[in-house]
């Protein structure tokens, strides 16, 4: 699972949505892998505004990443991102996946596994 | 006839192919709001794979009809007439500015006939008979500047002469050569369900995929639209209630499939999951989902739960330890009605669409049974077109909404998910849940 689309994921038991706990889940026990994938500066700057940062925060510290800043770079017209920090968000969004590992729920501490980079979201009889 | 610049409106003929008709104007009108470009068609008809449109510029026609599937080309319209003496009195007298402009290009001359044949030398004579617009350039089968068609339309096989024929500059050519490149026989990873290379491709039209987009299937399946989408430049997102179907086996599996077609950059994520139990956050950042829900005819439309509502809700322990997290564990899964599904996809949509997004989904009908009604519908879904493919006692229809702008005004929007919902506390069979399914197994028979 990509870091980007760790970013839409919460936990899938129903009484979980409206807990603020509940996202974004935690990885435990992450391998991660770096893969290189094609650059789309296009694409990075498109996906910013729907990126929830401070969760992006969360998420990439607890896999070892803590150069992020702060707060979201808001880009204007008169002051573009930087190809770098494109390039930056790009490694982190697109090129870093965990491969095996769990996402763990803040709320319910329900644990989802990930195997050979697929997350298993299925719940069983007593929380759906 | 109108001015010649690149820029000037211009009177185009579209050549499509003949078949999937229906889905043929909605395609082409779906690339013009993805490009932005007004397409006014001045002749269509489905019978035919002739049609005139008029664009505001030649610019405008090549964009448009590039990535097309259904459209083998599109030509500037040098004339059109019901026979040939006609069709050289039209062109010697609107066109006559054009040849200057001509001189000196190598070029090509083709004639094609539809439900028609010329041969070899009928052809030629019929090309010669052109001779007036004294082309000088060099004649290139390969690589001309300018390629002329004269189409030639027949009412059916038996006729001797066309009752239309056309004169046209070739513009630009469609994609349809993505069909053959897709192609589900060449494909490393197929399933039983696989949608075909054509309607895949024409799905991401429909779904208006392009580079930075981000499109969704939540029954990925073998992956066959997310491959079609990211041809298209669209990052994509799949998930299935199946994990063997994401995860394939012996190397073959969704991310074998980018690889083939050298798209794995643009492939973010496979996961399973069930759209009743979505992990998806509830928030719009999808620009497009695209699926052909499953409607339990191949296979049977489950989701998460046990079929028994009475059954313990309790967690599991085995062997002092949670059955769910131990290998190898299933979760119950019950049978779910078709048209409940249907409901959850769009509410689903509705909730994580960006505005101007796309749904676009397959459904299946019995031919006796269908009626506009039969359409689901959502407050912020609006139907942008329905195509249909029929088969012999059934058909499927491409069903295409964009999502409204604005903030979600109504939290539940299906009441016949309410009347749905309360038959399935009970315990149901797949029949009893799935019209469709139940008379697919009954042959179609009609309604005593």
């Amino acid at each position: 699972m990509k870091i980007l689309t760790s970013n839409y994921i919460t936990c899938a038991v129903k009484a979980c949505k409206s807990s603020t706990l509940s996202f974004p889940l935690h990885f435990q026990d992450a391998e991660l892998v770096q893969e290189e994938v094609d650059f789309n500066a296009e694409f990075i700057v498109g996906i910013l505004p729907r990126i929830e940062w401070d969760a992006l925060i969360v998420t990439a510290a607890e896999l070892g990443f803590t150069n992020l800043p702060a707060q979201k770079p808001e880009p204007t017209e008169e002051a573009p991102l930087g190809e770098q920090v494109l390039k930056d968000l790009h490694k982190l969004l697109l090129e870093t996946q965990v491969t095996e590992g769990k996402l763990v729920c803040g709320n319910c501490q329900h644990i989802y596994n990930i195997h050979q980079g697929i997350a298993n979201f299925l719940l069983p009889n007593h929380l759906v | 006839m109108y001015p010649f610049g690149e820029d000037d409106p211009v009177k185009c003929l579209v050549y499509f192919a003949q078949i999937h008709e229906t889905f043929r104007r909605a395609e082409l009108d779906a690339l013009g709001e993805l490009y932005g470009i007004n397409v006014e068609w001045e002749d269509y008809s489905d019978n035919s794979p002739f049609s005139i449109i008029k664009l505001a510029s030649r610019r405008e026609a090549r964009k448009l009809v590039g990535r097309s599937i259904l459209a083998k080309g599109i030509y500037e319209l040098w004339g059109v007439a019901p026979d040939y003496n006609e069709l050289h009195k039209f062109v010697r007298v609107n066109t006559a500015k054009m040849w200057p402009s001509c001189m000196g290009k190598s070029f090509k001359f083709y004639v094609e006939a539809f439900n028609g044949k010329r041969s070899q030398s009928e052809q030629h004579r019929i090309i010669e008979q052109f001779a007036y617009l004294g082309l000088d350039g060099s004649i290139s089968m390969k690589n001309p500047e300018m390629t002329f068609n004269v189409m030639e339309e027949y009412k059916n096989k038996h006729v001797k002469a066309p009752t239309r024929v056309f004169l046209g500059r070739l513009l630009a050519v469609g994609s349809r050569h993505l069909v053959d490149t897709y192609d589900l026989k060449k494909r490393h990873y197929i399933g039983t369900t696989s949608m075909d290379a054509e309607l895949g491709l024409i799905t991401a039209n429909f779904a208006l995929t392009a580079p930075g987009k981000i499109a969704y299937d939540p029954f990925v399946g073998t992956g066959s639209f997310l491959v079609s989408c990211s041809q298209f430049g669209a990052y994509t997102l799949g998930s299935d209630i199946d994990g063997r179907q994401v995860r394939g086996k012996k190397g073959r599996s969704v991310l074998s499939n980018f690889k083939q077609y050298g798209l794995v950059s643009t492939y973010l994520d496979g996961f399973v999951s069930d759209l009743t139990n979505t992990p998806l956050r509830k928030t719009r950042f999808l620009d497009a989902i695209v699926c052909d829900p499953p409607y339990g005819v191949r296979e049977g439309l489950r989701v998460l739960g046990s079929r028994d509502p009475e059954k313990a809700k309790e967690p599991v322990v085995r062997d002092g330890e949670l059955r769910y997290l131990q290998d190898g564990y299933i979760p119950p899964k019950r049978p779910y009605s078709f048209l409940a599904m249907l409901d959850d996809i769009l509410q689903f949509a509705a909730d994580h669409l960006v505005s101007g997004g796309r749904l676009c989904f397959w459904m299946p009908t019995a031919n006796e049974d269908f009626s506009q009604l039969d359409i689901p519908t959502h407050p912020e879904l609006e139907i942008v077109s329905v195509c249909v493919q029929e088969f012999n006692k059934w058909s499927r229809r491409l069903l295409t909404y964009s999502r409204k702008k604005g903030d979600p005004i109504i939290e539940q929007a299906a009441s016949r998910s309410a009347e749905i919902a309360e038959p399935e506390k009970k315990k149901v069979t797949a029949d009893e849940l799935n019209t469709f399914r139940k008379k697919y197994f009954e042959g179609f028979r009609p309604v005593s």
